[in-house]
């Protein structure tokens, strides 16, 4: 054991953690309070179960801060066999809740197997890339990534979990980190844009706009270059208009009714606050009563009164943003901004490869999971069935953002040995 | 370009600026949410105290209180329900109940909303067994009024829902609550009402309450209401609206020493329990809209008219106190008298008639009051002085203007100053002669029954009156207080000759009819002419009937004013409803039925129908 260790440990990205963790078992305890006081040790309750989840999370956590970076690397092949094996195990010993079949179950205890899925992709797509001879900009290379990914998220898609998945694209950005060409990330959104401006709009006119931009676009560049390759232009355009059509054949053929309404509730396509819009407006009224210094801790009569589902986990936001109000709600977004740029900051720092990958792996997943968590309850996102990292109950995602900072710990204060 | 490395970091800033925009939106710039989320998880209940009881001076209940149901519905809770069952039981249209569940949906999904008001008690109980049967409705409990003895309408007034303008006026007030409209129930809204409890609790998302809100910080305590105890006397109030029968008019009766109302009777007026129930709206409407016989109009209190004859006694009063007559005072009197040069007013007493002050007022001689109306004009030194000195020694009995007494309705009368001819009469030609009818209780002047009954009162109390109450204050020292002596501007001594004279008109002058054995009774009788505008045409109606008395002579217990509309002489009607009413207060009963039965059934509806018939008719018959 190093003793220096303790002094180049990131104790700044350590206190963030322990201050959210702190604040979600405050807003787990109000959520789960009826006017009787509940113990926090008591294992019948949310908050006892929590509280015993993170001394189990540091149990785990605290000794792999002592293990040999290398360890990591080498045990990253197998993580991911395991963590397949895992994945598939769950379709004949798996339990299913709410139509998912993602969990095992030991007694009182259940675990979720697609959580520790990403840190298994995670390790592995650092050691892949991290192996000298592996070049992203070859195409071989993003084939095989492609490849280690999708073999666990077809799995979980199987479950059937398309919340956990979409989890999986923040990969997308420690790829472009590492090489892939920006326009991945750029069509991606182009993407998205085309199709929520024809499922707003309708194809016909999207295609019409899009056909005259592209006009527009071509004259300007030609005045100013003169290789102008207008083909490409042309193709994208015609990619474009073909997607644009096929965009509500999607929309009607490869998405299920309840993805369907939470899409039209976001673009405002349907307004029915006491059916399908019901999450999302007791949500929003949960968030928007907060005012800016909230009703304080155990007032929330939305929180009290049960109207948000899922308050305790996806919706645990609306309950901060009640209680806390923009004071409590705006604090958690900078603090998870300050963590995720910390991490950002210190993996550039990195010399190995391997631990700059990993190190992004994490930032990316965890940034992930706090814009789709957030954005979907103020009402800017579909409703997507995440997690907020550290701070909603349930123990198996706050073992795997435990162990995932316990490993950047960990390379982080031994980036010189 | 953008670089690589930085990708992720702007993606999460940009991102994150976009949440505190959208957060700063709902949480701070928008209140909707706010409200939204009171209405969604607040339930504020309301506890409304039992309204203030109201007693007679005997303390005899009048108004008591009944409980009434409301059938409410709370849509959210709704499910599917055996429509006809419900429909039976509250004996509605299937369609109408259907509608009211729309129209409640429409006004929101989880506040309750009004079904049907006031069902009976038998419905309620049917109902109550079976209500399981209908989640979301419920039947919420209200306090409706109860007539003990349906007596005095007008004054008690009545309570109904608050409108709009009272919402937006007086905070306390939420729609569907009741307030007092009219007499009593609004002079007194404050006390009867006394403040109701609000009591919020948290509901769960099934609108289920699952404890007080915020401990009950909020949370208000009722103020119970306070009785009334009136000074009305029932069974005078009651004997003097049967008295009244099928005619128009008013009775104002006062206990003079303390100003408390004995009676107020206005006729027509209407049945309390008209206002109750669930045809109140339709039973006000009729009542609002009988323009010919106007039950809502309070005549004891609203009615304007000539004072006619009793007003000579204040003229008397007047030249006792200015020193233009004495007791010995003599005019002549031929039938009448010419007051100018081919003017004559003609008077019912015999040509060469000596009549000095005492016998003037008995045979209400109009010579004797023309000419001292006219002395007392003409003792200053122009007319205008001599109108307002004349002027100002009226005020102080109350006349010209609102008594100030605590009900919230009635007419200020009118008593014509120096200003008023001067504006009438712009080269200022007018003078006592121009005004002579103002001597006899005719010309510009105006009193309401209530003023008349008051200086009667005052002049019953030899010189000062209080001002009429209708609340008995039951500590003497907090009424003496509220209620002081107001003090006339005639001196006592004067009040002796002018009493006397009001005695003997019982005794052997116009009032006769009005004796009562072994009481000394003081009165005087009127007969005010009156007009009416008829399809343009200023057309004459039969004279209205006046008395105004008080009894006994000495240390009176009841002064009162009886206007009966339209019934000729005030010996007719008038003086025979004032006798009855002292004797039926001063002995409890009454000995001559002979009397009471002609004015229990006498009608002057045949007089009322004169002018509606469109034909040429006699008055004065």
């Amino acid at each position: 054991m190093n003793k220096d260790l303790l002094y180049r440990i990131d104790w700044i990205t350590l206190i963030i953690y322990f201050l959210l963790v702190l604040f979600g078992m405050i807003n787990i305890y109000s959520i789960s309070y009826e006017n009787i006081e509940l113990s926090i040790y008591d294992i019948n309750n949310s908050i006892g179960k929590q509280f015993w989840f993170f001394i189990f999370c540091l149990l785990i956590g605290i000794p792999i801060i002592f293990l040999k970076p290398s360890f990591f690397d080498k045990i990253s092949f197998l993580t991911y066999i395991v963590c397949i094996v895992l994945l598939a195990g769950l379709f004949v010993f798996g339990s299913t809740i709410k139509g998912i079949t993602a969990w095992y179950k030991f007694g009182p205890i259940s675990m979720q197997p697609s959580e520790f899925a990403k840190i298994a992709v995670a390790l592995i797509i650092s050691s892949y890339l991290s192996f000298i001879q592996n070049d992203i900009k070859n195409y071989k290379t993003i084939l095989k990534i492609v490849i280690i990914t999708i073999v666990p998220l077809i799995l979980i898609l199987l479950q059937p979990d398309l919340g956990t998945a979409i989890i999986f694209i923040a990969i997308i950005f420690v790829l472009i980190r590492e090489g892939l060409s920006i326009n991945f990330f750029l069509s991606g959104i182009y993407g998205i844009i085309l199709f929520l401006t024809t499922l707003i709009i309708n194809p016909l006119n999207t295609s019409l706009i899009l056909s005259f931009g592209f006009i527009i676009l071509i004259f300007f560049l030609r005045n100013k270059t003169k290789k102008l390759k207008t083909n490409i232009y042309i193709l994208t355009l015609l990619i474009s208009v073909i997607y644009c059509f096929s965009v509500n054949y999607i929309f009607n053929e490869v998405f299920e009714q309840r993805h369907r309404d939470r899409i039209s509730i976001i673009i405002g396509k349907e307004v029915d606050p006491q059916g399908i819009g019901y999450n999302i407006n007791q949500s929003k009224i949960a968030i928007g009563s907060g005012g800016f210094l909230g009703k304080g801790f155990l007032n929330g009569t939305q929180t009290k009164g049960k109207f948000v589902p899922e308050q305790d986990t996806d919706f645990i936001f609306t309950t901060i943003s009640e209680e806390w109000g923009f004071l409590g709600s705006a604090s958690v977004i900078l603090l998870f901004n300050f963590m995720i740029l910390r991490i950002i900051y210190r993996a550039e720092k990195h010399s190995k490869k391997f631990n700059r990958i990993f190190s992004y792996c994490f930032a990316s997943f965890l940034g992930f999971h706090f814009i789709i968590n957030i954005g979907m309850t103020i009402g800017l996102i579909p409703t997507i069935g995440i997690p907020l990292p550290y701070i909603s109950y349930g123990g198996s995602n706050l073992l795997t953002f435990s162990i995932f900072l316990m490993i950047y710990l960990n390379l982080d204060a031994n980036r010189l040995n | 370009m953008i670089k690589k490395e930085y990708l992720l970091a702007i993606f999460i800033i940009s991102i994150s600026l976009i949440y505190l925009f959208q957060l700063f939106n709902l949480q701070i710039f928008n209140d909707d949410y706010q409200l939204l989320s009171e209405s969604n998880a607040i339930y504020k209940k309301t506890i409304y105290p039992e309204r203030g009881l109201i007693y007679d001076r005997n303390n005899k209940l009048i108004v008591a209180n009944q409980p009434s149901y409301d059938l409410m519905l709370i849509p959210e809770n709704l499910e599917a329900f055996d429509t006809l069952e419900i429909c039976s039981i509250l004996k509605i249209d299937s369609n109408l109940l259907l509608k009211k569940i729309n129209e409640a949906k429409s006004f929101s999904i989880k506040l309750p909303s009004i079904i049907l008001r006031q069902i009976t008690k038998e419905q309620n109980a049917l109902f109550q067994e079976k209500i399981w049967k209908y989640p979301g409705f419920f039947i919420q409990k209200k306090s409706l009024r109860d007539y003990k003895i349906s007596i005095a309408s007008n004054l008690l007034g009545y309570i109904s829902e608050v409108n709009e303008n009272e919402i937006n006026d007086q905070s306390y007030y939420n729609i569907g609550e009741l307030i007092g409209r009219q007499g009593i129930e609004k002079s007194y809204e404050k006390i009867l009402r006394g403040k109701k409890a609000v009591k919020y609790f948290q509901k769960d998302r099934f609108n289920r309450i699952i404890g007080p809100y915020k401990n009950g910080i909020y949370d208000t305590d009722v103020e119970i209401p306070k009785n009334i105890t009136l000074t009305i006397d029932s069974e005078l109030q009651n004997y003097g609206e049967k008295l009244m029968q099928n005619k128009r008019g008013g009775i104002v009766a006062i206990e003079p020493d303390s100003g408390e109302v004995l009676a107020l009777i206005t006729a027509p007026s209407y049945d309390s329990n008209l206002l109750i129930g669930r045809d109140r709206s339709k039973n006000f409407k009729t009542l609002l809209n009988d323009t010919i016989n106007k039950p809502l109009f309070d005549r004891g209190l609203q009615a304007e008219y000539s004072p006619g004859s009793p007003f000579k006694t204040l003229i008397a009063l007047i030249g006792l106190q200015e020193n233009i007559i004495n007791n010995n005072t003599k005019f002549k009197c031929d039938e009448g008298h010419y007051y100018a040069p081919g003017a004559f007013m003609a008077c019912h007493n015999k040509k060469g008639t000596y009549n000095n002050l005492l016998s003037a007022i008995y045979n209400s001689c109009n010579t004797f009051f023309a000419k001292t109306y006219k002395n007392i004009i003409d003792s200053k030194e122009s007319p205008f002085e001599g109108m307002n000195m004349w002027n100002s020694h009226l005020k102080s009995f109350g006349l010209g203007d609102y008594l100030g007494y605590d009900l919230n309705i009635g007419r200020p009368g009118f008593i014509p100053d120096g200003n008023y001819y001067n504006f009438w009469y712009p080269q200022k030609n007018w003078g006592s002669v121009t005004t002579i009818s103002n001597s006899i209780g005719q010309g510009e002047i105006l009193t309401t029954p209530i003023q008349m009954a008051n200086f009667t009162s005052a002049i019953a109390n030899r010189g000062y009156y209080i001002k009429p109450h209708f609340v008995k204050i039951k500590s003497k020292k907090i009424h003496d207080s509220l209620y002081p002596k107001k003090m006339t501007s005639i001196d006592p001594e004067f009040f002796e000759p002018v009493i006397e004279g009001m005695h003997k008109v019982i005794e052997e002058g116009t009032g006769k009819i009005a004796k009562i054995p072994g009481l000394e009774v003081c009165g005087k009788t009127g007969t005010a002419e009156n007009f009416i505008k008829l399809n343009g045409i200023k057309t004459q109606l039969t004279d209205h009937s006046i008395f105004i008395a008080f009894a006994p002579k000495k240390n009176p217990k009841i002064a009162l004013a009886v206007f009966v509309e339209n019934g000729y002489w005030g010996s007719r009607w008038a003086a025979p409803i004032a006798s009855l009413m002292i004797e039926k207060y001063m002995f409890s009963t009454t000995k001559r039925k002979w009397l009471e039965n002609r004015m229990f059934n006498g009608s002057l509806e045949f007089e009322y129908q004169k002018p509606l018939t469109n034909k040429s008719f006699k008055i004065n018959e």
